[in-house]
């Protein structure tokens, strides 16, 4: 397994890290949507996030790393009650993964060879409390797309084939990439997502030659190179852990209530899910700077990547949403 | 040396620089047909230092990562395990590249990404620009080999793949890093990866003459063999303040940048002339006009059939579990019974169900897409004083066939200043006959409204699983713009643009031409829509049905 490339290491891309950093703040927010050319460090920043991430703890051996042996399924057969210390689970969604293997389906091998009735877990339970990543999200077949908007809502993934009858919970943060150019979303999935963001590569040579020299050094000599990076994404790791403690005691006035409903009304955005994330991930931005109540200004700040992809979409319009919801911004909020 | 001598160099090299540096460089494109050229160039590759596999398209997960042998296991009583053959080092030789699925490409690129052990080959023999391999893994790979000459007689000897230094001794410094991402990004590569396999193109090559720092040449090479293939545009001398204009990609700013940044780079114009050594004459000509995108490549693999209703059930045959799969449990127990009392005897010792592998019976689905045909019929005055009722007589026949193919039809009219949705996707004849006969002439032409409004249903169509086809009837005089004003030149634009949106879309699209003369703006209408063009000068009913049918066969 190689070693993940360092999340601090990242050039630029701010938007991006950002976003991720709020989801793992406040895993409710509901996770990340990162469009964008090909080679822009999307699945880079991903996976730099799993190594960024504070461990969780979990019942050991437990399929669904749960946190307490009450939660852990009785189908498991397992009676620990050990728990240890695991880095949170980053589970990738391979294109062409089968339904059984998204969900999880009775165990053939233990069916045949020992005619029990077994539970073999798909992805979904591995990823319950952590991660499930997506390359490609937009090319992903139509069928598994809508068991996983089921099961993204519920936070329950649900097993009613071949005679078994299983639940178990899977609250993940779906964290989906994919280059506009080659397909759509649909826009139930699109709404699913808490967070959109649109990365492009660099248009500075400058730029673009530090990404190169880094990754350049990253590889020549990855001890050295992450030995340079390991303090900054401690120190991420840690206001990460900060601000999930102190998420809980933000506050807002009303007038912030207030803003989020007339941006959303303004943009008009479906549904109320525009403002509920509009409130989250501001809050989750207030708790990461380590403010006690939320501004405007964390609003402005969140605003883009968590409405523009909530708007009526306009086929002739091609990147402009992020745009259209600053200028919206700037009316609103004047 | 001639182009054909040039270019087989540096196939050649190519396949000498993988031997040095397989892993880090990824591995090749190839793009030519089965030949003896091929033959030769393949093998180059016995000296990479990794055991060759080869794998197709269509292999199972289970063949490439590995799983769960379900022979073994019945046989045995135990859970067998097989190896995967991405589970050690190799060079994976994929054969009819142009034919791998985006799933198959996702996942080895997650491999490559994730644990750098392998080295991909990829055989491409795609025949038109369309079917190539998936950009998501020809990205990851350094080289794009492609060659379509016999090999010349006097071709240049390339040195053996043996190297006589250490690639990770070579070292590079920091200005010829940002010589090859400059020029990168001068070319219109956008992704960050090809630099940074051209330098370590730079680093094998060095490596290969025995050579422990980068020179000149190293870099010129690696600029042609990494960069060159994927350049987008000419790189602009920096003196000719026209080429601007040739490449409006760039935004004005950056491209100063990056001309400031090319003076400032010693070897910069010698990079750039290795670059242009490699680029046909005719590439420009050649090249996508830039600023659009080209319509999402297809894999070659044919139109995908995904059906939205999951497919009908056929029945379970005899089978592998190979992940791809489910099994039929009931068929499988109905296969294995007859034989119980007969596998008992012969292994008293085993308890329960005596199941073989040759019992295994796996379900099967027929999957088919309904067609979904999106009608988007002109109804301005021009066509109506005298070919509406030919084009309605026409959109009935086809009616009549598509309900014999059980297609489903929508029917869109622009008119006046608006396109109305005369109806929605639907398979009853009757109602579409119904708002056909109904449907008035006369007004404008608001061609980019009518084009629009069946971009969105061709899109909302293919969401619900259907194969959407854009099929436009007008005479192609647009006079009216997308916001309700009139003007012809406007109009123009914007029906352009929305046929862009379509193509980008990857929607077929045909174009009924019914002006009097063959009009050509609705020529390079269809040629936006990258769609077939038919002109139906004098159409009857019959000849405009039969040259659909004949048109949509293709797609």
């Amino acid at each position: 397994m190689k070693t993940p490339f360092p999340f601090s290491a990242i050039v630029g891309q701010s938007d991006m890290k950002q976003a991720m950093i709020l989801t793992a703040i406040d895993p409710g927010i509901g996770g990340v949507l990162v469009f964008g050319d090909r080679g822009t460090g999307k699945s880079t920043a991903v996976r730099a996030l799993a190594a960024l991430l504070p461990p969780i703890t979990a019942i050991k051996d437990c399929p669904i790393n749960a946190e307490t042996a009450d939660e852990c399924p009785e189908w498991s057969q397992n009676r620990t009650t050990e728990t240890h210390s695991r880095p949170t689970p980053v589970v990738d969604l391979p294109l062409g993964a089968s339904e059984d293997r998204v969900v999880g389906a009775l165990d053939i091998e233990r069916a045949l060879t020992r005619g029990e009735k077994a539970f073999e877990p798909g992805l979904l339970a591995r990823a319950n409390r952590g991660y499930l990543y997506i390359d490609e999200v937009n090319l992903l077949e139509d069928h598994i797309v809508d068991l996983l908007l089921d099961v993204a809502q519920s936070g329950e993934n649900v097993v009613e084939r071949e005679g078994l009858s299983i639940r178990h919970p899977a609250r993940f943060v779906l964290v989906g990439s994919g280059n506009p150019e080659e397909g759509e979303l649909r826009p139930q999935l699109l709404d699913r997502f808490g967070l959109s963001v649109e990365v492009r590569s660099p248009q500075d040579v400058k730029e673009r030659v530090e990404v190169i020299k880094r990754r350049d050094a990253f590889e020549r000599d990855t001890d050295a190179f992450l030995k340079t990076y390991t303090k900054q994404d401690a120190k991420i790791r840690k206001a990460i852990v900060k601000a999930k403690a102190l998420l809980p005691t933000v506050t807002q006035e009303d007038d912030i209530l207030n803003d989020c409903a007339a941006l959303c009304i303004a943009l008009g955005s479906d549904g109320l899910r525009g403002e509920l994330t509009l409130l989250r991930s501001a809050r989750a931005l207030a708790a990461y700077k380590g403010h006690d109540t939320i501004t405007r200004d964390h609003l402005r700040a969140v605003a883009p990547i968590a409405l523009s992809h909530r708007l009526r979409r306009d086929p002739l319009d091609d990147a402009g949403s992020a745009t259209r919801v600053v200028r919206t911004l700037d009316t609103v909020l004047a | 040396m001639t182009d054909a001598a040039a270019n087989w160099h540096r196939a050649q090299l190519a396949m000498a620089l993988l031997a040095v540096d397989p892993v880090g460089l990824g591995g090749a494109v190839i793009r030519m047909r089965a030949g003896p050229a091929r033959d030769t160039l393949m093998q180059g590759l016995t000296d990479i230092p990794l055991p060759q596999r080869k794998i197709h398209p269509n292999i199972s997960d289970e063949q490439l990562f590995g799983g769960i042998d379900i022979a073994a296991t019945l046989t045995t009583g135990q859970v067998v395990e097989t190896k995967g053959i991405m589970s050690a080092p190799c060079a994976l030789l994929l054969t009819m590249a142009e034919r791998c699925s985006p799933a198959l490409a996702a996942k080895l690129a997650l491999t490559l990404d994730k644990h750098p052990h392998h080295c991909i080959l990829a055989l491409d023999e795609g025949a038109d620009a369309d079917e190539a391999c998936p950009p998501a893994l020809s990205d990851r790979l350094a080289f794009h080999v492609a060659f379509d000459d016999r090999i010349p007689r006097a071709a240049p000897h390339v040195p053996a793949g043996t190297p006589q230094g250490l690639v990770v001794n070579v070292t590079s410094t920091g200005e010829q890093i940002e010589a090859l991402t400059a020029l990168a990004y001068q070319l219109g590569i956008t992704s960050l990866r090809a630099p940074q396999l051209a330098i370590k193109a730079a680093r094998a090559h060095a490596a290969l003459h025995g050579r422990s720092s980068v020179e000149q040449t190293d870099l010129d090479t690696a600029a042609a063999l990494v960069l060159a293939p994927r350049a987008l545009h000419f790189p602009a001398p920096p003196e000719e303040e026209t080429a601007e204009d040739a490449q409006p990609q760039t935004e004005p700013d950056g491209a100063d940048d990056g001309n400031a940044n090319h003076d400032a780079l010693p070897d910069g114009d010698m990079l750039v002339d290795a670059v242009k050594a490699v680029l046909p004459a005719d590439v420009l000509a050649a090249l996508v006009p830039a600023g659009t995108t080209r319509k999402a490549a297809g894999s070659g693999a044919g139109l995908k059939r995904t059906s939205n209703r999951r497919g009908r059930p056929l029945p379970s045959q005899p089978g592998k579990l190979d992940g791809t799969h489910r099994i039929d449990l009931v068929a499988t127990l109905r296969a294995a019974a007859p034989w119980q009392s007969v596998r008992a005897k012969q292994r008293p010792d085993a308890d329960g169900l005596h199941i073989r592998p040759s019992d295994i019976r796996v379900k099967r689905y027929q999957e088919r897409s309904d067609r979904l045909l999106v009608f988007a019929v002109d109804a301005s005055g021009s066509t109506a004083v005298s070919r509406l009722g030919e084009a309605k007589g026409a959109i009935e026949l086809l009616l009549a066939q598509a309900y014999a193919t059980r297609d489903h039809v929508a029917l869109i009219a622009f008119k006046g200043t608006s396109a109305d949705v005369l109806l929605p996707p639907t398979k009853s004849l009757v109602q579409t006959k119904k708002r056909l006969a109904a449907l008035p002439g006369g007004g404008g032409t608001p061609l980019a409204n009518g084009l629009q409004e069946a971009a969105l249903m061709a899109q909302a169509g293919r969401a619900k699983g259907l194969t959407p086809t854009v099929v436009l009837i007008t005479d192609g005089r647009a006079n009216v713009g997308l916001d309700g004003t009139a003007g012809r030149a406007q109009a123009a634009n914007d029906a352009i643009a929305c046929a862009g949106v379509i193509r980008t879309n990857g929607i077929p699209a045909l174009v009924i031409d019914m002006s009097n003369r063959p009009e050509p703006q609705l020529k390079q209408l269809s040629a936006a829509l990258d769609g077939s063009y038919i002109a139906l000068p004098r159409a009857n009913a019959e000849r405009l049905s039969a040259a659909v049918n004949a048109s949509l066969a293709e797609v």
